[in-house]
């Protein structure tokens, strides 16, 4: 039987794909070769008259003398290492206490899921209220342990902006790192650690020697998927700073976005946008790369 | 493999993170049905005077059902067309052997992660030129690029774990893979089916880019975007606002809830292999 299944007509297998290949293409690879095109040209909204002049590589070369531009880039990967630190950590806390069976464990593993599923927008504005200045539950608690003599305004310096951005993004994402993780341990087979018990090494033992070391795969994949959302942010800073006070929060995403949607600078737009998909694409690589056994079809 | 005390530490590092994952979910709903001037002179832990004139408001004054009509529609109808053409592609691409499998499948992974920012600015200028801005198809349109890949992936992941000779009795019998697919897979795959759709509504419910770029007013704004632009008259409407996210929140969590296992399932064989 199985002979006669790898050769039966491979039409009708690409008849099945195309309408799904045709959308992705038609969709989403499409209206990407045209930013490619797009950012070739000085292409202003705002300046119709100049109409739309090819310029070659003149946008990227102003994108590398943009001090905004590095601003922005910066951000990022501020916000990309410092909430990817904390969920790794967090997130391996979480994922060893629910390896264990414990009763009920099932519900607290939907429980967890929960700030994943919601939109980013409402974890945003959760957080931005328990941050508010008057009604902000941190002030609350900050001045009542001492910490702050009197309630401050969080949003207005980037270095205090930059604290329930990272917490909301923690409190959203851990879960999920969790679970990924999750799955990483439970492929762990399990007479590795009645094998050490045996020979007397304690948990942390374990947990240095055999946890760790056979998680690494996991906790690499889920670092380049992280990364990976971290440089695409968007929805999170957009409700919870707009970038501000000023720029000093703005990620490339909301610099890109105010670059074509709001100055209507559509060919700058367009080439920090590619910038953008060039540096995702790299990590998509490597992430695709790690999960290539798995593609190839074989299980 | 914890034993006495440590199992004690394991449970009070449970408790506690779970304790800091549910508050502000607790906090935003306490909040939600306080009012307003209580809220801003003194913040208390306990709600002490429950009232749901934010929720009353949300919709008499603000109009909320009209976002979330809107949510309902757009994601709705992406997620039906991502399953009806998604089935058949990740049947394909699950059960069936052809050249060029891989590539189509490691395209589809890549569009998955796709820098939404990237191709904002020419499905702008494209809608505007179909006349598209500020409707229905302007947001099914643009929320194809991420549900379908995201459908297809995980649906293939879903099939792939069907025997092999589930099928075979039917192929033997002289049925064709178009029988087989309808009549053998799909009945079969309903909770994989279901749980996908549950995840395309999801992803489509929260999107928030999109939905920003592509619509003009309240008429055709999704939940998440009405929700970002609230504004007060004097200062920010947080009650309404809270109310407005526990709305948003409760079919998803209600999904969550529901399909949890599967949805765990979808997600961690997409992302790290088994």
């Amino acid at each position: 039987m199985r002979q006669q299944h790898s050769t039966e007509d491979p039409r009708q297998a690409w008849a099945y794909v195309t309408p799904a290949l045709a959308i992705v293409l038609l969709v989403a690879l499409f209206p990407l070769a045209w930013t490619v095109w797009e950012s070739l040209h000085q292409h202003d909204l705002r300046m119709p008259w100049l109409g739309r002049p090819f310029v070659g590589l003149a946008n990227y070369g102003e994108i590398l003398r943009d001090p905004r531009f590095w601003g922005a880039l910066a951000h990022t990967a501020f916000f990309a290492v410092t909430s990817i630190a904390l969920e790794l950590v967090f997130g391996l806390f979480l994922a060893l206490a629910l390896n264990e069976s414990f009763r009920g464990r099932g519900l607290v593993r939907a429980a967890v899921l929960i700030p994943w599923a919601i939109p980013t927008v409402v974890a945003a504005l959760l957080w931005r209220f328990m941050f508010d200045s008057q009604a902000g539950i941190a002030n609350a608690v900050l001045v009542r342990a001492g910490v702050l003599d009197e309630p401050i305004v969080w949003f207005i310096r980037a270095a205090t902006a930059w604290v329930p951005v990272i917490l909301a993004d923690v409190w959203k994402t851990t879960p999920f790192v969790a679970l990924l993780l999750l799955a990483g341990l439970q492929n762990i087979d399990r007479s590795l650690y009645e094998a050490a018990a045996t020979d007397g090494a304690g948990p942390w033992w374990q947990l240095r020697h055999i946890t760790l070391p056979l998680l690494a795969p996991a906790m690499l994949v889920v670092l380049i998927f992280r990364t990976l959302d971290a440089f695409r942010v968007f929805d999170l800073v957009y409700v919870l700073t707009g970038g501000g006070p000023g720029t000093s929060t703005e990620p490339i995403s909301i610099y890109a976005f105010n670059a074509m949607l709001q100055n209507l600078e559509f060919g700058y737009g367009a080439a920090l946008s590619v910038v953008i998909f060039l540096m995702t694409f790299g990590l998509a690589v490597l992430y695709i790369k790690g999960l290539r056994a798995d593609l190839g079809g074989g299980r | 493999m914890l034993t006495g005390w440590q199992r004690w530490i394991a449970g009070g590092v449970l408790a506690l993170l779970v304790g800091l994952t549910a508050f502000p979910f607790y906090w935003g709903i306490v909040a939600s049905l306080t009012p307003e001037a209580t809220l801003f002179r003194e913040p208390s832990l306990w709600p002490t005077h429950i009232i749901l004139d934010h929720y009353r408001a949300l919709f008499d004054e603000r109009d909320f059902w009209i976002p979330i009509r809107n949510s309902v529609i757009v994601a709705g109808t992406t997620t039906l067309l991502c399953i009806a053409v998604g089935s058949l592609a990740a049947y394909a691409l699950a059960r069936l052997e052809f050249r060029g499998k891989t590539t189509i499948l490691s395209l589809i992974l890549a569009v998955t992660m796709f820098p939404q920012i990237s191709i904002v600015s020419p499905l702008y200028l494209l809608l505007r030129a179909l006349r598209l801005i500020d409707t229905y198809p302007g947001l099914i349109l643009p929320y194809l690029t991420f549900a379908m890949p995201l459908a297809v992936w995980l649906l293939v992941g879903f099939f792939r774990q069907l025997p092999l000779d589930l099928e075979e009795a039917a192929l033997v019998d002289g049925a064709s893979r178009w029988q087989s697919f309808t009549r053998v897979i799909l009945p079969v795959s309903v909770p994989a089916l279901a749980t996908t759709a549950i995840l395309t509504f999801i992803y489509c419910w929260n999107e928030f880019l999109f939905a920003l770029s592509f619509t003009l007013g309240p008429e055709r704004q999704t939940v998440p975007v009405a929700i970002a632009l609230f504004r007060g008259q004097y200062q920010v409407p947080w009650g309404q606002i809270l109310a407005a996210a526990v709305v948003a929140t409760v079919p998803v969590a209600a999904m969550v809830l529901l399909a949890q296992r599967r949805i765990v399932q979808g997600l961690t064989a997409g992302a790290v292999k088994g």
